[in-house]
């Protein structure tokens, strides 16, 4: 709605940013982009977690065991993204999982993909919650989260 | 022992678009709504505390300075509180704890939002961490449809079913807020028109959804003491919970939802509330997905795990019924986030005074607001009281 007795400007903000790892995460991209996905045992509560962490935020203990677990798992939940905003990894439509890696206490949030259609029937028939998915790698990896490219449905 | 609080006036401005003010002007037009609804001056006030979403979604990245003499706050006491969506409810549990300290007696507290000047879903995609979760974040829809769908499944009970308890919230929130004279969207609308509207991030579609609102609300808290002093008509606050998760959204499930359960149950133990849905004649759930309500009922103890349709099938949440939730339309029809959490305070706090108009349900006398926010990690629980 425009209103003739006040005007609105144009304007944008745009602003570097350098953010630092630490330790624990750049080991978790270093294997990652071996291909390896890697987490770390609270040694107090036993959990797994992934991606690795350098403390267990319930136990406060640092966790100083590192445990490959696999890039298979549950689905857990998912959402089917289809609108769009300022700074998305990708054009919608496209799927957003949290998957249960095996050998994992932490969920991981990651793309579903390898459908031929994003539309909505396509969706609801082929993923569904509790079903089985594997990372799909990609070929050449930066040591980024990205470095799985998604996780596909199994069988 | 905390001192007795109370709210002795409540501010809200008009929200939707609102390109007619300035943000400073558009908390100002609150906050001297509060002033008139109190029938006091800033004089009286010894703190103020304010709060909203992350600055990015403003383009003003100290809003309390900026809004500064909007809030009347030059020599006096002031702090800004961000929890994201949850924001408003903090903002009210901040001023309960300056009065209840001892150290202030009148304290001020705002929240506002203008959502259309900036990028909201760009900003919220933005909370999380650089390295894991943000690329997978999807904004608000994107988050709180993946606990959407991890409810639907999570009783085995059929999505069909679901789904049409879901609309029912939505056609119950759209049609009380057309009595709302501060509510956003102002549309009457049937179940058939939310099972066949866009899909956003499903399952939430677009009658499942908050709308981005421009608004602010104010709310004064004071001591026993000036309560009874400066107000007729005081409202007590009798509980306070807030409960907060772990930054990795997955880490746990968000069915049935920890913080909720647990900010209720703080509260609940400080109000003296056993049996919440006998005691309370009143619940703000804090409501920008329909799904989500239908989980709060049962983490706030209002039904069995699961049976969250049923509340609403038996037509036991609306108006009229033995606890009506969001008479005001709710965060679905009205959502300056920052603001959020607090006008569900405001309107309790309106419903106990008897001054809400056209949604007032008769004899309130204990009523509930709430508001969450961040990755589905916090939850914040206020209950108010006629009688202290």
């Amino acid at each position: 709605m425009q209103h003739p007795s006040s005007r609105v400007i144009q304007g944008k903000i745009t602003l570097p940013y350098q953010w630092a790892m630490g330790e624990t995460n750049t080991r978790f991209f270093e294997e990652l982009r071996q291909g390896r996905i890697m987490g770390t045992r609270c040694a107090t509560c036993g959990r797994v977690m992934v991606p690795a962490r350098k403390f267990c935020s319930r136990c406060f203990r640092d966790a100083e065991e590192w445990v490959q677990v696999s890039d298979q798992g549950t689905l857990r939940s998912w959402v089917l993204v289809n609108f769009a905003y300022e700074g998305q990894p990708k054009e919608p439509p496209y799927i957003i999982g949290v998957i249960d890696l095996d050998g994992s206490d932490s969920g991981l949030a990651h793309f579903v993909g390898g459908l031929e259609d994003y539309d909505l029937e396509q969706v609801s028939q082929r993923v569904r919650i509790g079903m089985r998915v594997a990372a799909v790698w990609r070929e050449a990896r930066e040591g980024n989260i990205f470095d799985i490219e998604y996780f596909r449905p199994l069988g | 022992m905390p001192r007795a609080v109370a709210i002795i006036g409540t501010g809200q401005t008009r929200c939707g678009k609102r390109a007619d003010v300035s943000y400073p002007e558009l908390v100002r037009e609150a906050v001297q709504a509060a002033f008139l609804d109190a029938g006091i001056g800033p004089e009286e006030v010894q703190a103020v505390v304010t709060g909203s979403m992350p600055p990015p979604m403003e383009g003003v990245n100290g809003p309390h300075l900026y809004w500064a003499d909007a809030l009347a706050a030059a020599g006096r006491a002031l702090v800004r509180v961000a929890t994201c969506g949850s924001t408003g409810v903090s903002v009210a549990h901040a001023a309960f704890y300056h009065v209840a300290s001892g150290l202030f007696d009148v304290v001020l507290a705002v929240g506002a939002q203008k959502m259309y000047e900036g990028q909201p879903q760009g900003t919220m995609a933005t909370v999380a961490d650089p390295f894991f979760q943000r690329p997978f974040l999807a904004g608000a829809p994107g988050i709180f449809a993946l606990q959407c769908n991890e409810y639907i499944h999570r009783y085995g009970l059929s999505e069909e079913r679901l789904r049409e308890a879901a609309a029912l919230i939505s056609v119950r929130n759209h049609r009380d807020a057309l009595d709302n004279p501060y509510a956003h969207i102002k549309m009457e609308i049937s179940v058939s028109d939310v099972l066949s509207s866009r899909v956003i991030a499903y399952p939430v579609r677009l009658l499942d959804v908050c709308p981005s609102s421009d608004g602010a609300c104010a709310v004064i808290f004071a001591s026993q003491d000036a309560a009874r002093r400066l107000s007729p008509c005081p409202v007590w606050v009798k509980g306070v919970g807030y409960c907060g998760e772990e930054h990795f959204f997955a880490d746990t499930p968000k069915v049935p939802w920890e913080s909720a359960t647990n900010s209720a149950r703080h509260a609940y133990r400080m109000a003296g509330i056993v049996d919440p849905f006998r005691e309370l004649d009143l619940a703000e759930i804090y409501n920008p997905f329909t799904f989500q309500e239908l989980l709060v009922y049962e983490c706030f103890g209002f039904c069995e795990p699961g049976k969250g349709c049923e509340l609403v099938e038996k037509k036991a949440v609306e108006r009229g019924g033995a606890l009506p939730c969001t008479p005001s339309g709710g965060v679905l029809c009205t959502n300056p986030i920052g603001a959020t959490g607090l006008q569900r305070v405001a309107e309790v706090a309106l419903q106990i005074q008897g001054k809400a108009g056209d949604h007032q349900i008769d004899g309130v006398r204990t009523g509930l607001a709430h508001a969450m926010g961040g990755m589905d990690q916090f939850n914040g629980v206020m209950i108010l009281c006629k009688e202290m």
